[in-house]
């Protein structure tokens, strides 16, 4: 009978051999398919037990951080309750719901590295702790957008458009991240739907942008040589774009007004014309260049984010369908709708000589030993426009702020360039959309910004967006 | 050297693995001092060494003879599981503990009444029977108790879940070895070719047939799957080493897979399994029937290739909710696999292997046929175990509740287990003792 007891056994050997190349299967072939599966809830409890890093401002003020519970596990801290409530986000850890640069640095924050570090931090017996993330954002400047907003729904985005590092970064109503830990917290905060605490007016915030787009097509018609600033054109109002009449505000008329008069004094009509020569294709080339139709280049979740464009019912179409008014377009209007980030993003490119930085709120990254592991290095997103266009387009940006629409944020001592926006969103109830885009020193860009307020009533950008703008502006520069 | 003395020098590792073991767990607890450390795992240490060093005297008084591997590598996968529960929960491992002197207690007993284990060929049928009344006993009224849908055990109040189970596989591979002792011949000579495939005579078949039913039959009864796949893998080894005929295993599996076929797809329950073993990550099971599975290969995939260390793992979430159920009986190989990633775990399954092969020298130096056999029975009654649960804990099978043998939590296994390497000792101590 040795035989088959022999060949038995190899039969048995056979089997074994099964279970360990499943059981590989499971720990090496398949693993990183399973550790990613959602259902599986262990690396989330496992991120209870580690120190998530903290995320800090530049001068070392706490925004987040983590503190021990009683049972060992650590819970998130956020200091500055509802100031930094939509850049810094909150990280719900038991539920891996994270929001802000609480996700998009989840991975620093929560001291994930390579597969191989953790082996041989394992083999030394070393606890896993998270990264300190300094953000770029500046507490004072934030807390004066938060007060000037006063509550009104609405947003403010500054940024230096040398280096791209985000200053102010406000959206209102804001929330606080603490209370997102607490029990039913978070649905709270997402039924509010008449406040919609979390949604990120920065980012995620579509508006009519109005006169304020007036820049893009101002630096199409110069960039792309078919218009210089003395270009005139018919500044009547009452003009009819694409078959409707169009008015300029107040129905004021413009005796042939130059492309500089035209910004300074925001004529509808001249721009109006201006977008039809210039073209579909021409418009959607520039608007592409400014970051119209992407994502912002920002160090932000990606699900927090949309693009700048024509929409219809909700979803992008592109600016060369036959269903755009141009016309209107390069005024603002038609169904144009833009976040704030993306028209601080157009004053960016122009303050920058042309050049367009990418923003990022990430200034470093700093590992729990102090060293700095990461420093976010400036990077430029496009170069939409020439330098001379910028420079042309600074001079006339600089005369909306001295003697036209946006003369409310003038500064004693700073230039600043600037363009107003109203757009209409209700004409009957007098309901608008008001909007400030500017960058400061105008001689030595160093802050770009965007700032709207949603629905007002018989508000400007000239009167409400603009005071808004330049407490921000005094606050960043006069220090 | 002498066997015995080769024993003795077989018990250090697994002494010094003890050790280890409840040293590297008190360290990931952190609740010690240097100190009690020392201390207290020390006494672990020398209190199983102790036992271990009692039943080797006490072999070398009553098994001379006996394969000197098979004990020192129980002593291994015993003093393994032990800190693997210790690590769970003291108070289990306090009772796991207990239950290893009851083991070693029914190791000597057996030892001691049953010298001359072949008086086990008289009393066959009652053997048999009474294995398959004990099967049955789970679906009584009163004293059965379901666990995730198996008839497996039997309420004792205040003493344990008694696992029938455990005990009836090794009365049905003494039946097994003796009754085809007997017929081996018969089954051999009037074999018929039909087709190309080598029948058994008709006369001698029946009996075969009958074990199939039965195997079919457990399998509505006890409903469990990974039983009847050990109970009837159990009855084709043995077939296929008393005939030395592939053609008889050949057809046994064709009739196994046709009832597992019908069971698999006509009763619910065992669908239940199949359908969680062919999709084991389904989102929609996760909730209920399929969040064994899926936590035991998430627990796999978190321990990797070296694993997270003793104590290492996460066993619950922060409200106390158990992440990987069943962890100290059924998914103890998952947590394994989580601790001391694939390299402990194959570590493990080359030991089971080593002691199937003890086991299967055991039968090669046997003397007589039913010594051979009953060698034979028992080593691949208990690879089969190993297989079943492992396999399905890794889902190479539907997974089934049956225990990692040494290793799990439950004193029916340890008992049984004990008694199982009693009966390859002594068939063993007569296969080398000189003429």
């Amino acid at each position: 009978m040795s035989v088959p007891i022999i060949r038995l056994f190899l039969a048995i050997v056979v089997l074994f051999a099964l279970l360990v190349a499943w059981t590989s299967r499971w720990t090496i072939f398949q693993a990183d398919d399973l550790r990613a599966n959602t259902l599986d809830k262990r690396p989330l409890f496992a991120a209870l037990r580690v120190k998530r890093g903290a995320i800090t401002t530049e001068g070392g003020e706490v925004l987040a951080r983590s503190v021990r519970t009683r049972n060992g596990d650590y819970e998130r801290d956020y200091p500055t309750d509802s100031l930094f409530g939509h850049p810094v986000g909150y990280a719900k850890l038991l539920t891996g719901e994270l929001s802000g640069l609480e996700r998009s640095r989840n991975d620093e924050l929560s001291g994930t590295t390579s597969e191989l570090n953790s082996v041989l931090d394992q083999l030394q017996g070393k606890r896993r702790a998270g990264n300190t993330v300094v953000t770029t954002l500046d507490p004072q400047a934030q807390q004066v957008a938060t007060d000037a907003l006063d509550g009104q729904k609405g947003a403010v985005f500054a940024f230096d458009p040398r280096d791209g590092a985000v200053k102010v970064m406000v959206s209102s109503p804001g929330y606080d991240p603490n209370m997102v830990n607490g029990e039913g917290g978070l649905s709270e905060l997402n039924k509010d739907a008449a406040n919609a605490p979390l949604l990120d007016r920065v980012t995620q915030g579509a508006y009519p942008p109005g006169s304020t787009f007036k820049v893009v097509t101002a630096a199409a018609a110069l960039d792309s040589g078919k218009f210089t600033p003395d270009s005139t054109f018919d500044g009547r109002s009452g003009r009819v774009v694409s078959g409707v009449p169009l008015r300029n505000d107040g129905g004021q008329d413009f005796d042939n007004p130059s492309l500089t008069t035209s910004l300074t004094y925001s004529v509808n009509t001249a721009f109006a014309q201006m977008g039809e020569q210039l073209g579909k294709r021409t418009m959607a080339d520039y608007m592409d260049r400014f970051g119209f139709y992407r994502l912002p280049p920002l160090d932000y979740p990606d699900e927090q984010m949309i693009k700048s464009g024509e929409r219809r019912n909700g979803r992008l179409v592109p600016v060369t369908s036959p269903s755009v008014d141009v016309g209107r377009m390069a005024i603002g209007q038609d169904r144009l709708l833009v976040t704030p980030i993306q028209m601080a993003m157009v004053a960016g490119a122009v303050a920058n000589g042309g050049k367009l930085m990418e923003p990022h709120l990430t200034d470093k990254v700093v590992d729990p030993d102090g060293r700095t592991v990461k420093t976010i290095e400036p990077k430029q997103f496009s170069q939409p426009i020439s330098e001379q266009t910028a420079s042309e387009l600074t001079q006339m940006m600089g005369r909306v702020v001295e003697e036209g629409t946006g003369s409310e944020v003038q500064l004693p001592g700073i230039d600043v360039a600037g363009k107003t926006g109203t757009a209409e969103i209700d004409v009957a109830n007098d309901i608008a959309q008001p909007w400030f885009i500017a960058f400061a020193p105008a001689s030595d860009p160093q802050i770009a910004i965007a700032v709207t307020v949603e629905r007002t009533v018989g508000g400007f950008g000239g009167t409400v967006a603009a005071p808004i703008a330049r407490d921000v502006l005094a606050s960043l520069l006069q220090r | 050297m002498s066997a015995r003395n080769r024993e003795l020098l077989g018990l250090i590792p697994a002494s010094l693995l003890v050790t280890a073991g409840f040293a590297a767990v008190f360290i990931e607890r952190g609740s010690l001092s240097q100190n009690e450390l020392s201390d207290l795992s020390l006494t672990y240490g020398l209190i199983f060494l102790g036992l271990c060093l009692g039943a080797h005297i006490f072999l070398r008084i009553a098994l001379p003879y006996a394969d000197p591997y098979l004990f020192p590598l129980v002593a291994v996968l015993a003093c393994f599981g032990l800190v693997m529960i210790y690590r769970i929960d003291d108070t289990l491992a306090r009772q796991q503990a207990q239950w290893f002197v009851v083991g070693l207690l029914l190791f000597a007993a057996t030892i001691v009444f049953l010298r001359d284990y072949r008086k086990l060929e008289q009393y066959r049928y009652v053997i048999a029977a009474a294995s398959l009344a004990l099967l049955c006993l789970p679906r009584l009224p009163v004293i059965g108790a379901q666990v995730n849908g198996a008839y497996l055990g039997i309420r004792i109040p205040g003493v344990m879940v008694f696992q029938p189970t455990e005990f009836a596989k090794l009365g049905i591979v003494i039946f097994l070895a003796s009754y085809l002792r007997d017929t081996r011949q018969v089954l051999v000579v009037g074999a018929r070719r039909v087709l190309g495939v080598t029948l058994p005579p008709l006369k001698h078949f029946a009996p075969l047939l009958l074990v199939w039913g039965m195997a079919m039959l457990l399998l509505i009864v006890i409903r469990d799957l990974g039983s009847s796949l050990m109970f009837f893998g159990a009855f084709l080894a043995l077939l296929y080493v008393a005939t030395n005929r592939f053609s008889f295993v050949f057809i046994g599996l064709l009739l196994f897979g046709i009832g597992a076929w019908y069971l698999g797809t006509h009763v619910s329950h065992v669908t239940d399994r199949v359908d969680v073993w062919l999709d084991p990550l389904n989102p929609a099971r996760y909730g209920n029937e399929g969040y064994q599975i899926a936590n035991s290969l998430f627990a796999q995939a978190d321990g990797g290739l070296l694993g997270r260390g003793f104590g290492g793992a996460l066993l619950e979430t922060p409200n106390g909710f158990p992440l990987l159920p069943a962890r100290e009986t059924d998914l103890i190989y998952a947590l394994i696999v989580n601790e001391l990633g694939l390299v402990g775990a194959a570590a493990l399954l080359i030991v089971y292997l080593m002691f199937v092969e003890r086991g299967f020298k055991t039968a090669l130096l046997a003397r007589d046929s039913f010594s051979t056999l009953l060698a034979v029975g028992l080593a691949a009654v208990f690879a089969l175990q190993v297989f079943v649960i492992v396999g399905g804990v890794t889902n190479v099978i539907p997974l089934t509740g049956v225990t990692l043998p040494f290793v799990s939590y439950g004193g029916s296994s340890i008992l049984a287990n004990f008694v199982l390497l009693a009966l390859l000792l002594l068939v063993s101590d007569k296969a080398r003792r000189p003429a």
